[in-house]
């Protein structure tokens, strides 16, 4: 039982990332109706970044934690302005293939600076675990968990009350009727590309402080759909739940599947399976806007 | 028809042919016949990349009839690919004929697509994008680990293919038989485009509200797009085991869709021709790659250790401009040239 709490607590850090790089993609999707499959090659550029201003460039963490961000602001506005800004209003298929493209070039460019090796953040926290209900638990998984849940708080806030994230809000409503009321659509696209991308660093921070990381880190781009979808394509409290029951479901059914099925690596396929369940069932996910189509 | 000018029709029949001119019948064949040519003058190097040509235009005229054609987005082609190849090695491994193989490898890809296929009564676009992914690992999955029927990550190892006694050994014999199946896939999705379930599939792209109301059945004709392209993709993985002799998991990972999908997109969506152009385009654009990076190892002695990275990069920046400059893919721009010259002189 013990093992399985392990586990749980192990899904839920996991699961505080998956939740960080979908609220990314929901962000996106929200405003833009944009699918980023390169949400995963965003997080590892942001890792990678702070990785080299920290390790390589010797820049105490915390400025080159903001520097990163700083960089990452950057990156978000340059891929809306090259990649997708041209592509607007074309067909599916070509958004999400220049998103592919887009994740490809990305994780293309890292790999040529840094190499393909697992590389490791220096220590940030003590490592002395700290004990949770009778179990260890890291310092550095308790950060981690604390930043995402301070950050979804932000963003409900920033998406409640502010000026601009109301804008956003009428934006992913209704883009003409936006418009009309004066707000600046290519504005918000830019803004929803600066916060994917920003809220993917600090992800891909958090999981190189958590694990190190190397150049397979995009894989991570794919787990978001699963989390999204649970929670709903254009919900942000889903995009946090799903991605916090994803991590847990997948750690849990990976030790599920090994102690009674004696199958290894079932963490990766987990996730999937209960994608197409739900895709199945409930389409919309848990919170998302309910399309009623008869097909 | 694009208003090809001084081109009249005077039958519904003449409007549907494949050919309107007797010079493209001429040009076509002439074409063919160079290509057959080719194993007598080309080396080992140059055959085999015909070769993986013959197999990428299968994969990819099937891929084009689900989403280019029918307008269902699938990034699960890779291993829908897979399922064939293993369906069809298992099959010759325990004596089967290869042709009957190569069916039995295309009905069980049909059988596997069209299972991932029933989500898309109820998903559209990037519903059944994602659903279609889930199927791209979850399918992953199996080959690595249903190790009975495909080895695992040891493999399996295979003869080469056999038909009536004759063996299909070495790059040379092996062109006539790949570019005899490519052909004839070629000349099947020429052929269901012309018919009523060829239209059908086009009106369910371009709305499938007004298909449905003009009487078109929405299950049944996604259904059968899902079906037939995993069919063909299911020959195309046939083929593809037949032709290296080994299978392993990784080889229909989620790269391999992304590959096919970049090659019907820079080919041009909904386009036979086009789906030829990426198919070529995309197995020539490694080989170049490696010979450039191969020539340039004087002047960066390190950059041979960074080909596949290069070569990723090198990928999707292709791919994205591609998209952002020439959206309708090859296809458009080669119909672009041909009208140029169709006028030359007094172009208007």
């Amino acid at each position: 039982m013990e093992y399985y709490l392990q586990l749980f607590i192990n899904g839920l850090v996991v699961g505080g990332i998956y939740s960080l790089v979908a609220l990314g993609f929901v962000v996106i999707y929200k405003a833009t109706k944009v699918v980023n499959f390169a949400q995963g090659e965003m997080v590892m550029v942001g890792a990678y970044v702070c990785f080299g201003l920290t390790v390589q460039l010797s820049i105490p963490f915390v400025w080159a934690f903001f520097m990163t961000l700083g960089f990452s602001v950057v990156l978000g506005l340059l891929v809306e302005r090259l990649a997708l800004r041209p592509l607007i209003g074309e067909a599916h298929i070509c958004v999400i293939m220049v998103t592919i493209g887009l994740s490809s070039v990305l994780k293309s460019i890292v790999q040529l600076i840094w190499g393909t090796q697992i590389r490791v953040y220096p220590e940030v926290l003590p490592s002395t675990p700290v004990m949770i209900a009778g179990l260890p638990v890291a310092p550095v998984y308790i950060a981690a968990f604390a930043l995402s849940a301070v950050l979804f708080g932000l963003f409900t806030l920033f998406f409640k009350y502010s000026r601009m994230g109301i804008a956003m809000r009428a934006t992913a409503h209704d883009q003409q009727a936006a418009q009309s009321m004066g707000i600046g659509i290519r504005g918000i696209f830019a803004l929803s590309w600066c916060i994917a991308s920003v809220v993917s660093t600090v992800g891909g921070v958090i999981l190189g402080n958590i694990n190190g990381i190397n150049s397979h880190l995009g894989v991570l781009g794919l787990k978001v759909f699963p989390a999204v979808i649970l929670g709903g394509l254009d919900s942000l409290l889903g995009a946090a739940l799903g991605g916090l029951i994803i991590g847990v479901l997948e750690n849990v059914c990976d030790g599920l599947a090994k102690d009674l099925l004696g199958l290894g690596g079932f963490r990766d396929v987990a996730a999937f399976v209960v994608l197409v369940i739900i895709l199945m069932i409930r389409p919309y996910g848990l919170f998302g806007t309910k399309d009623i189509e008869r097909v | 028809m694009q208003g090809n000018c001084g081109l009249f029709f005077e039958s519904y029949r003449a409007e549907a042919g494949l050919f309107n001119t007797g010079f493209q019948r001429w040009s076509l064949g002439l074409f063919v016949a160079l290509l057959l040519l080719c194993p007598l003058v080309l080396d080992t190097y140059l055959l085999s990349v015909l070769n993986l040509m013959c197999i990428a235009v299968i994969g990819a005229v099937s891929l084009n009839l689900l989403t280019g054609i029918c307008g269902q987005i699938s990034l699960g082609h890779g291993a829908f690919i897979g399922v064939g190849a293993y369906a069809a090695a298992q099959a010759t491994l325990n004596g089967v004929p290869f042709l009957a193989a190569l069916l039995l490898g295309g009905g069980a890809s049909a059988l596997v697509g069209m299972f991932f296929g029933v989500p898309s009564l109820r998903l559209k676009g990037i519903y059944l994008a994602i659903a279609t992914l889930a199927a791209q690992l979850i399918l992953e999955y199996v080959f690595l680990h249903w190790e009975t029927a495909t080895g695992g990550s040891r493999g399996l190892m295979l003869e080469p293919p056999k038909i009536l006694g004759f063996s299909f050994e070495g790059e040379r014999r092996m062109f006539y038989l790949l570019f005899a199946v490519a052909a004839c896939t070629l000349a099947v999705v020429a052929n269901v485009m012309r018919t009523r379930h060829g239209r059908a599939f086009v009106s369910i792209r371009d709305f499938y509200l007004s298909a449905e109301i003009a009487g078109v059945n929405l299950f049944a004709y996604k259904l059968v797009a899902f079906g037939l392209s995993s069919f063909l993709a299911g020959v195309a993985g046939g083929l593809w085991a037949h032709y290296t002799l080994f299978l392993s998991g990784e080889q229909f990972g989620i790269g391999l869709s992304i590959t096919y999908l970049a090659m019907i997109v820079i080919g041009g969506l909904g386009s036979i021709v086009g789906s030829v152009m990426g198919a070529v385009f995309m197995t020539l654009l490694p080989e170049v790659l490696t010979a450039a990076t191969r020539s340039l190892t004087g002047v960066f002695p390190d950059i041979s250790s960074q080909l596949a990275a290069l070569r990723e990069g090198v990928f999707g920046l292709t791919l994205m401009l591609f998209l952002i400059f020439e959206p309708e893919g090859l296809a458009n721009r080669w119909r672009l040239v041909k009208s140029y010259w169709k006028l030359y002189p007094f172009a208007h």
